[in-house]
């Protein structure tokens, strides 16, 4: 399909602005540019149709299926958004007085409570604006605690080898080392290793639970008091939260600090359809060192509080205020018996998918899963010559989004599977069926599975060319 | 199955080595190389900088995934293969004639492997 640029027209554009009535002021010209930008000119209707057509090309989840592992593409209801659209919320102003925006302050302070009550925790910030942004600022609070009691030796992060990769990549911004330790077989902590890997110097554990591989580790309450037996903290991943949710709590099994992804987890918009939100949510001996601004309840109404060892902001303003809209009216409408039972709802929609595929595809562990599992194509990539790819691909041409590929990397030709609560059997059925004639596909003609899709408007995009070699900008010469 | 040169040696973390009057040469081994897939980015240290036994000295990153590198000795490092910033895929056609860096001042090394007991590592992982 044609760039933009290439369906511009010298003059042509997209609006009629009414005729200046103030007088025209001037600029140095050192400030001006020499030229005039080289934007592209175009009309409303094609400006449009051009957005049409991409959406056309890709795949929401209001296309179909879209069970992309470790990224709980769950429904958003319209409520949410309806809530998020009111005038009381939107024609707001960030720096208007505080005693005029008090139903948008406790709109916060609500929504801190509740999910304070989810994970367990004391108090929540909610200016990271995404899953790593609240990794980030929940190491800065290990940081910050540390160095507060002059504990100036501790400057180890240890991070499993089956972790999210921005857990070591979040670490590092944060200004530590990072410890990485093996995985037991069944993708949870090996308990030897990090009684190893723990001491004078460790700042802490990065962990999610259930792991990535979906299993719940059972040595949780074991694995939180290696750590703070050597004086470390335990920051909670909480990319996994969907799987336990309103049934465990990160503050229970012993973690100190926890990041949410309210676009995971809490139904928000995710991906294109961001901002993301991921607040960060603390134990009370934490809680000084939190970003500004928090809102308190005082007596004469809500107010914004600076904590008293404040790391200052991690973001402007008061983080992605309308995504803590949608979460507040998720969670306010399932009410303290739908939390826990959307969670078990996409437990058993994972367990009810892997059932369906057993026997046909290898799973990466025996026995129950949570609310995602790991299908590893190792063995059909070795006789077959048919990839975890070639599957993935080949799900676009039914209409399905692949499922998260080669993660985690403890298992080899990954495919990780997270249907989540809001697919209806129906779905899984149907789901189930497509992946079941690929493996049958992949015996009768692996030949034809290396150049699938099919039938899509892009087949195989070449990544590798993209990646070593990319154009990033328009070549108006070429 | 993959290619496993007799006469280098190997860390389990999948790097090849060979050393020539003190001078280590280091890189990846075909298994890493397939394993990773078309790599797309080479991340590596500068001359002088230290390396250590075990730990992290590069990342190279393929459409897959960024992983780490592990150096499998201590020491200094003496030269850098500069022609891979620009051309990773050197790595994936010729993994043992792409080396990544050559250490010298040698002071502590991992247990390195023949070849004999590396194809028991791949094996394993393979298994």
């Amino acid at each position: 399909m044609k760039l933009l640029f290439e369906r511009s027209c010298p003059g042509r554009g997209a609006d009629l602005l009414p005729p200046c009535d103030v007088p025209a002021a001037s600029f140095d010209a050192s400030l001006l540019r020499g030229a005039a930008p080289r934007l592209p000119e175009i009309s409303e209707i094609d400006l449009g149709r051009h957005y049409t057509e991409l959406a056309k090309q890709t795949h929401g989840v209001n296309d179909g299926f879209y069970p992309l592992g470790s990224c709980t593409m769950k429904y958003n209801p319209r409520v949410n958004e309806e809530m998020a659209a009111l005038p009381g919320f939107t024609q707001i102003h960030p720096l208007q007085p505080v005693e005029t925006a008090q139903g948008c302050l406790e709109a916060i302070y609500t929504a801190e409570k509740l999910l304070c009550e989810i994970t367990g925790m004391d108090g929540m910030t909610f200016q990271p604006a995404a899953g790593a942004h609240g990794e980030y600022t929940g190491l800065l609070l290990i940081r910050n605690y540390h160095l507060s009691r002059g504990d100036t030796a501790r400057t180890k992060i240890i991070v499993p080898d089956s972790a999210h990769g921005t857990n070591p990549a979040s670490a590092t911004m944060a200004g530590f080392k990072v410890v990485s330790i093996p995985s037991n077989p069944e993708g949870g902590v090996d308990l030897d290793a990090l009684r190893a890997a723990v001491g004078p110097d460790t700042a802490g554990l990065m962990l999610t639970n259930p792991n990535t591989v979906g299993l719940f580790d059972p040595n949780i309450l074991e694995i939180t008091k290696i750590v703070h037996d050597a004086g470390g903290l335990c920051y909670y991943d909480g990319a996994n939260l969907n799987a336990v949710m309103g049934h465990v709590r990160p503050g229970d099994m012993g973690f100190d600090c926890v990041h949410i992804n309210l676009h995971k987890t809490f139904s928000t918009p995710h991906g294109g359809g961001g901002p993301g939100s991921g607040p960060v949510g603390c134990k009370s001996f934490l809680e000084a060192f939190l970003p500004t601004p928090r809102v308190a309840k005082t007596e004469s109404g809500y107010a914004f509080s600076t904590p008293e060892a404040s790391m200052g902001r991690v973001r402007s303003f008061y983080g992605n205020f309308l995504v803590v809209i949608r979460a507040l009216t998720y969670v306010l409408t399932l009410g303290k018996e739908g939390i826990p039972e959307a969670s078990a709802g996409a437990v058993l929609n994972a367990n009810y998918l892997m059932k369906k595929l057993e026997g046909v595809y290898d799973m990466s562990c025996d026995g129950l899963c949570m609310h995602e599992f790991v299908m590893s194509l190792e063995r059909t990539a070795h006789d077959l010559g048919v990839t975890a790819m070639d599957v993935a691909k080949r799900l676009l041409d039914f209409g399905m989004h692949p499922p998260t590929m080669y993660f985690p990397l403890i298992v080899h030709e990954a495919l990780m599977v997270e249907p989540t609560e809001t697919e209806s059997p129906e779905t899984l059925d149907a789901a189930a069926e497509v992946f079941l004639k690929i493996m049958e596909e992949a015996k009768a003609d692996p030949e034809s599975l290396h150049n699938a899709p099919h039938d899509c408007a892009i087949s195989r995009p070449d990544e590798v060319t993209a990646a070593r070699s990319p154009i990033v900008r328009y070549d108006f010469d070429a | 199955m993959s290619n496993i040169p007799a006469e280098l040696k190997y860390s389990k973390s999948h790097e090849w080595v060979k050393e020539e009057d003190g001078v280590f040469t280091i890189g990846l081994t075909d298994y890493a190389q397939n394993a990773l897939g078309d790599i797309v980015f080479i991340n590596l240290p500068e001359e002088g900088d230290e390396v250590t036994a075990g730990e992290s000295f590069s990342d190279v990153e393929s459409v897959k995934a960024v992983s780490d590198v592990f150096s499998p000795v201590t020491g200094t490092v003496c030269a850098v293969n500069e022609e891979l910033l620009d051309d990773p895929a050197q790595v994936n056609e010729a993994p043992y004639e792409a080396w990544l860096i050559k250490v010298e001042n040698v002071t502590d090394t991992e247990e390195l492997l023949d070849a004999e007991g590396y194809e028991a590592v791949v094996a394993a992982e393979e298994a």
